[in-house]
């Protein structure tokens, strides 16, 4: 026996390998070099400074959805009577008929105040008779489609379903739209205070937009009326708008420019807005304002609040931007009664 | 000759089908958009377990419970049918066991075969009913109904919504909800290693029923003559209930599998004939009974000796609107979450130990998630055992002829966080959202000296205690996220004598 040699023995566990031939090996260091070279590429394509990837966010803005203006036609409708129908009719018809408005074919939203969980009578949202008719003259137009949207601030579907506007909506034909989680569009406000806010996507899926907000009482600014109403297009934190609340609903009023305006003053929060909650809140004040313009129809219906309009910092900083103009009495405009 | 034009398998299963789409129907509609007077907790509703404990905790069988009668007397005739007919998780365990079999014939007879673990369930069922006895209900843990609307309410449901099948307008989120669903999968995925594991070995309703079918007349009945124990008709065998021995008949679901499976034509369900097997009695011990009997009995006044909201008031455990008193509230409500399911704000969670360990999963309002809609009363109206009263609007709200509204709690200022009162920034959200007339928050309009000594006009707010109805939308809409400064404490709530803080008289 030599010596280094030693006895051979194989180990008791597992199978010999075979030993690769030629092709096979250059086959298998092909396949890695292909795994090594799509690594280095994945490497060099997501290689970046920042930790996290973003997208460049898509920012929206909303149309303007005004339609020319006419000196043959009055700029502010005030209209009294007890049938909330004949009532928006007479109005709309004084404004020049809602064929000045809305044309065949166009796509409406029609914007009422359903923020709250509340009966018509409590008054806290917007009238469902004044909707319905809204909605109906609408589709008398020829609309292609009617849309009634807001962004409550109760449960949406209980807002729209107790305040009978639901109802009213889709029995005059139109279509309700909640918004869920998904449906806010980033949207550049271009206001001095509101830059980027979620907007509701309805709003820029329309051709048209009809506000239809209603007269109440507000704590903070003495009252909620047809510019205030815009804080329903937004989603988000929009409850930190209160922190300059006035800024806040010029800014709003800026952004979104409404075909037409159709205010409901047929129940009117006096107290305890704009929640109300008891009909000891509630005045009947039987009157319907349509216009053109929001700061002269906010100004108008201040006097149901006994507010006037050096009280309500807002209107004369609407003004001053251009949106209209608080002293409706200088303007073109009509007041009739209706039956 | 049969009576029934259908095999009884085939009957079985599409009774199962009926009654698991119900599930899922009833389940769905349970929604302010969607109920329409549906019967929403009919499935809790037919649950004897439920109505028994409810019986032992508070000595009523409340409304609809009665209904529980239409499974009890049919099972004393008919077997444990409701396991494999009508239990939805019965169903659904039934469904997982025979898609994750690997459907080998000796595998699945070796699967089938009774243990002695299966004897663990009636042990269960006997704890839970002397905790019952004791006050505490605690079945709504183990009870298959309420176990599954709990585990779709806070898993399945919300998870649908995330995979692109919206069932909500805006997806839900849960307090400790991948705890509930991580139960619920364990529960299916048992099936893997042991077909209806949950079903033989845990289920106290399935024991309950086990107990009640202990003489039925009609049962599965193996011919001595014609049997030849080739052991077929254990390989679809639900119940694992020896089928080709002396058949196990608290065990035995009568899914009627083995009638089909068997080869001879030795099964049949119905009556004895002279030549049928002898039956086997329920394998629990008697002395293993009674100690785990009067185990529980001792255990459980040491448990309740803990600090919970049933022994001291506790701040966070505010209950939903129509809610019993603390004790009496833990003694009916059995975790089944079917509030949580109708809650249009979300604002119902289920409690981990913020009520006690008793309280698991009973429903809590977290108002940082939700507020309580002043006009909403659906959570009385699907509750089916009247943990949460069926309350009216008017009740609720405190409209004639009631005096006073239902109060949760009362909300309370932290001046460190409010922003006009520590940062002179004007707010006020809390009070434009207060939902009573009049509101309950109101504000005082202070001049301040600001940073620079110029004076700033602020409306600073203020709770008035006897108005607040403790509903925390105040306290979820508060600009400050993360702690608000407005929060709600169970202080003051109505079905409480003696968590108040005013002096009575003046809070009338």
């Amino acid at each position: 026996m030599t010596s280094g040699e030693r006895p051979k023995r194989r180990s008791q566990h597992g199978r010999q390998a075979r030993p690769l031939t030629r092709r096979e090996f250059l086959l298998e260091m092909g396949a890695l070099a292909g795994v090594a070279a799509g690594a280095g590429a994945l490497a060099w394509l997501a290689y970046s400074d920042e930790p996290v990837r973003r997208e460049e966010e898509v920012v929206h803005r909303l149309p303007d959805f005004r339609v020319p203006a006419s000196t043959m036609h009055p700029l502010l409708a005030v209209v009294h009577g007890t049938q909330p129908e004949a009532m928006v009719r007479e109005a709309v018809g004084r404004l020049g008929g809602i064929g000045r408005f809305v044309q065949k074919g166009e796509r409406v939203l029609v914007k009422p105040n359903v923020g709250w969980d509340r009966q018509p009578e409590q008054a806290a949202n917007t009238n469902p008779e004044v909707v319905g008719a809204v909605v109906a003259l609408c589709r008398e137009a020829g609309a292609s489609t009617v849309w009634v949207s807001d962004v409550s601030l109760n449960d949406p579907a209980r807002s729209f379903a107790r305040s009978g506007i639901r109802a009213a909506a889709q029995g005059a034909g139109a279509e309700v739209r909640l918004p869920g989680a998904n449906d806010f569009f980033a949207t550049d406000m271009g206001g001095s205070l509101l830059r980027v806010w979620p907007v509701s996507r309805f709003f820029h899926e329309v051709d048209r937009v009809i506000n239809v907000p209603i007269v109440k009482h507000h704590s903070l600014c003495g009252c909620t009326l047809a510019m205030k109403n815009w804080y329903g297009v937004l989603g988000g934190r929009r409850n930190q708008l209160h922190q300059d609340i006035h800024t806040s609903i010029v800014d709003l009023a800026h952004a979104v420019r409404p075909t037409l305006t159709v205010m409901d003053a047929i129940r009117v929060l006096k107290r305890n807005g704009p929640t109300g909650g008891s009909l000891d809140d509630v005045a009947i004040e039987n009157t319907i304002v349509a216009g053109l313009d929001e700061v002269a129809i906010d100004s108008w219906s201040l006097q149901l609040l006994g507010l006037t309009p050096d009280k309500v910092r807002y209107l004369a900083m609407g003004q001053e931007r251009g949106l209209g103009v608080v002293d409706w009495r200088s303007l073109n405009w009509v007041e009739s009664q209706v039956g | 000759m049969r009576l029934i034009p259908l095999k009884l398998r085939t009957l079985r299963r599409w009774w199962a089908v009926f009654f698991l789409a119900l599930f899922l129907f009833l389940l769905v509609v349970t929604d302010y958009h969607r109920m329409q007077g549906w019967q929403t907790s009919l499935l809790l509703e037919l649950d004897p377990l439920t109505a028994l404990g409810g019986l032992l905790t508070s000595g009523t069988v409340y409304k609809g419970l009665a209904l529980a009668l239409i499974v009890l007397v049919p099972t004393l005739v008919f077997g444990r049918f409701f396991c494999s007919w009508v239990c939805p998780l019965g169903i659904m365990n039934q469904i997982a066991g025979r898609l994750f079999s690997r459907r080998r014939p000796a595998q699945e007879q070796e699967q089938n075969a009774y243990r002695p673990v299966f004897a663990l369930k009636y042990y269960l069922l006997t704890a839970l009913l002397v905790l019952a006895l004791w006050g505490s209900l605690q079945i709504g843990l183990l009870d298959p109904i309420a176990l599954t609307v709990r585990s779709f309410t806070a898993a399945v449901l919300p998870a649908l919504d995330r995979v692109g099948a919206p069932v909500h307008l805006h997806p839900p989120v849960f307090w400790g909800g991948a705890l509930i669903a991580g139960l619920f999968l364990a529960i299916i995925v048992a099936n893997r290693y042991m077909p209806r594991f949950f079903c033989r070995v845990l289920c106290p309703l399935g024991a309950l029923l086990g107990v009640l079918s202990r003489r039925a007349p009609f049962r599965i009945q193996r011919d001595l003559d014609k049997c030849t124990d080739c052991n077929k008709c254990l390989r679809h065998c639900q119940g694992a209930c020896d089928p080709h021995r002396e058949l196990r008949v608290a065990e035995c679901h009568v899914c009627m599998n083995c009638l089909e499976d068997c080869p001879e034509d030795a099964l049949h369900y119905g009556l004895a004939t002279p030549r049928s097997s002898a039956h086997r009695p329920i394998d629990v011990s008697r002395r293993r009974l009674v100690e785990t009997a009067i185990g529980t009995a001792v255990a459980f006044p040491m448990l309740r000796s803990s600090v919970s909201a049933s022994t001291v008031p506790t701040a966070p455990v505010i209950r939903p609107p129509g809610s019993l008193a603390e004790v009496e509230f833990l003694g009916r409500c059995i975790k089944c979450a079917a509030c949580m399911r109708v809650c249009p704000t979300n604002v119902l969670q289920p409690a981990l130990l913020e009520a006690g360990i008793e309280g698991l999963w009973t429903p809590v309002l977290v108002n940082r998630v939700g507020w309580c809609e002043q006009y909403c009363v659906l959570c009385g109206q699907v509750c089916p055992t009247g943990a949460i009263r069926r309350i009216t609007v008017a009740e609720k709200s405190g409209q004639p002829p009631h005096a006073q509204p239902i109060r949760l709690g009362t909300a309370f200022y932290d001046h460190g966080r409010c922003l006009p009162w520590a940062m002179h920034v004007p707010c006020i959200v809390c009070e434009e959202m207060c939902p009573t007339s009049p509101k309950a928050i109101w504000y005082e309009v202070a001049q301040v000296p600001g940073r620079d000594g110029k004076p700033i006009e602020l409306k600073r707010p203020y709770v008035e205690p006897k108005l607040c109805i403790g509903c925390g939308i105040c306290e979820n809409k508060c600009p400050v996220e993360d702690l608000p400064a407005i929060r709600v404490s169970s202080v003051g709530e109505t079905r409480s004598s003696t968590n108040q803080m005013l002096l009575k008289g003046s809070s009338g």
